[in-house]
């Protein structure tokens, strides 16, 4: 089943998400499926772009990895990795961690934005990384994402946005709030000027990511088996004294309930984000 | 019955102590008046003691004092003709959000706010305060609406949070606030937000974003109820104190940090000691507020929006 696939342990999100870090493909040359069990050859599985060859489990990708097999080979240019997070609120032992999870990452936040194309069509992409603090959304990361939606006016092309995430970084309290506000006035700046926004939500997304930019796009994506919701099952389950059934909050469940547009396997993403762009590459009307 | 919060309890014990001296000097007809005047004015120095000095905590408390006024105490005490509207024109009507139109000051404003009970059979009524999508999506058409007549749009935030539950999940509760994000960005017409009580995470957002965020003294805004910050941080929602004293989420907090624009004094021991003052008061500060934001021409009032909400958040930049 679905959810045991994920680690009881929560962390960081204002609702609880399941964590999706762990389980990232191991290094060895074998790894199981967390879902079949099929043994399968890391060779195979970056063949498959992480997704199981048997049942289609899609494995957590990095930032980098997604941008990888997203964009046009060599394409990708990043945007503003100068801005450092600092510690707003002083709170105890944030910035601690955050020095811990650069070092593991190697990322300096939880979000890689650039320009690129992506069969030729010039796109700005912004991509979250699940490992970086769930993928959290304090001030860098508002600020890149944001940064990320005017570049993309000024270059007068299409954004991106792949999401994951717990939510709102609770660290950096009503300032990560906050980022949901000002990403949400970029976009609506980006409508306005009739350029399209593609929103790829990953698994997880949820919180105050999925209460903000990930639900915004013209359209909405998703891969098979994504967890996508506001409040978490473990907030949910209590509250109700109930079990939820265990396709709740999943990627098709959404889609049922008419949130996204499409749910996609990883193959066929970026043919299908081709495709998009290239119905919108006059802007959408002549 | 006014109901008494742990921290006043030694104030609420001395008063308690006058009130049983006093009946004793009538019943015995002996002279105690100095005594009395004594500890009145021990009593006032406590209470001052108490209540200039509130913890955050302390705060979280008063903001969620069962006598606080609700959304409807205000616009029912700040404005005349309120015609209240019903439904999302979708789903349902969420009696966790109320809205209609009003006149203020003079001029017609359409107003929203999330809505307490008053009570136990009330509060299961309005689900405590905490809004379904519906909700959401019911305070979004009256916002198209008060652009299209372009009224002046009045948001009253106090809640802790969107309900998390299973409908509101199936039903799009993040969409729906998000849509509300990206629509209040946009909207031609002047906006005042007031924080009265709990700005509980997105679920105050979805009805908080605006020109002027005004904020009562006592009220709270984060990212997350304190509770369910020291649920997660610390495994263990008793330590809500801990999450509330170290997480910046006071009026004065927020003041400070430029994410609100004004702090509204409430009266001595907070809103509910004293409803009709804090209605007065909250009245003067929105009508200061909107004669402000209505000397812009209202098509400008967007950008102004956005340039006020893309300066918030804290980073540094390195330049080398
Ligand atoms: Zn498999």
């Amino acid at each position: 089943m679905l959810k045991d696939l994920f680690p009881k342990k929560k962390r960081y999100a204002t609702i609880t998400p399941h964590p999706s870090s762990r389980d990232k493909v191991p290094e060895g040359l074998m790894n199981k499926c967390k879902r079949c069990g099929e043994i399968l050859l890391s060779k195979e599985l970056e063949k498959h772009l992480k997704t199981c060859p048997h049942c289609a489990y899609h494995f957590t990708m990095t930032a980098e990895e997604r941008i990888q097999v997203t964009l046009d080979e060599g394409s990708f240019q990043a945007f503003n990795d100068r801005i450092r997070t600092e510690n707003p609120l002083e709170f105890p032992g944030y910035l601690e961690k955050l020095e811990k999870v650069q070092e593991s990452t190697g990322m300096k936040e939880g979000v890689l934005t650039g320009s690129g194309t992506i069969a030729g069509y010039p796109v700005v992409v912004a991509v979250m990384d699940a490992n970086f603090i769930m993928g959290s959304m304090g001030s860098v990361v508002g600020e890149k994402l944001t940064r990320a939606v005017e570049q993309a006016m000024e270059l007068n092309c299409p954004m991106i946005i792949f999401s994951v995430s717990g939510g709102a970084r609770m660290q950096e309290g009503v300032f990560s709030l906050m980022q949901m506000a000002k990403v949400s006035a970029a976009l609506a700046r980006l409508a306005e000027k009739r350029l399209l926004y593609i929103s790829v939500l990953t698994n997880p997304t949820t919180g105050g990511v999925t209460a903000s930019f990930a639900m915004q796009g013209d359209l909405n994506l998703s891969e098979p088996g994504a967890i996508i919701g506001f409040a978490g099952r473990r907030v949910i389950e209590p509250m109700i004294r109930q079990k939820l059934p265990d396709e709740f909050q999943t990627a098709e469940f959404v889609l049922e309930h008419g949130m996204l547009d499409q749910v996609v396997h990883r193959k066929d993403l970026k043919p299908l984000l081709a495709t998009v762009l290239s119905l919108h590459a006059q802007g959408g009307s002549l | 019955m006014a109901v008494d919060l742990p921290f006043e309890k030694p104030l609420i014990e001395l008063r308690d102590k006058i009130e049983e001296l006093k009946k004793f000097t009538e019943e015995k007809g002996i002279d105690m008046s100095t005594e009395v005047a004594t500890l009145e004015n021990k009593a006032q120095l406590l209470a001052e003691t108490i209540y200039k000095e509130l913890t955050p905590w302390q705060k979280v408390q008063i903001a969620r004092h069962p006598d606080r006024p609700t959304t409807l105490d205000y616009i029912l005490g700040i404005s005349d003709d309120f015609v209240e509207m019903h439904g999302d024109r979708n789903f349902r009507d969420d009696p966790a959000v109320v809205g209609g139109i009003a006149r203020f000051d003079g001029y017609p404003i359409t107003v929203v706010g999330t809505q307490k009970g008053k009570g136990t059979k009330d509060n299961l009524y309005r689900n405590f305060g905490m809004a379904h999508p519906e909700g959401y999506r019911k305070a979004l058409r009256l916002m198209k609406q008060a652009e299209k007549f372009r009224r002046p749009l009045l948001c009253f935030i106090d809640t802790a949070g969107a309900y998390p539950g299973p409908g509101a999940e199936e039903r799009g509760q993040g969409e729906a606030i998000a849509r509300n994000l990206i629509e209040m960005a946009s909207l031609k017409i002047p906006i005042v937000v007031v924080v009265t009580g709990e700005g509980g995470s997105g679920g105050a957002l979805g009805l908080g974003v605006g020109d002027k965020v005004l904020m009562l003294e006592h009220a709270w805004y984060s990212v997350i109820a304190p509770e369910s910050a020291a649920a997660i941080l610390w495994k263990d929602a008793t330590l809500g104190q801990r999450a509330a004293d170290s997480m910046g989420i006071t009026a004065q907090d927020l003041y400070r940090f430029h994410i609100i624009d004004e702090i509204i004094q409430e009266p001595f021991g907070g809103a509910h000691r004293n409803p009709a003052q804090m209605i007065a008061t909250v009245k003067q500060l929105v009508a200061s507020s909107f004669q402000e934001l209505m000397t812009y021409h209202y098509d400008e009032l967007p950008a102004l929006r956005y340039d006020k909400y893309r300066k918030m958040g804290i980073f540094s930049e390195d330049n080398r």
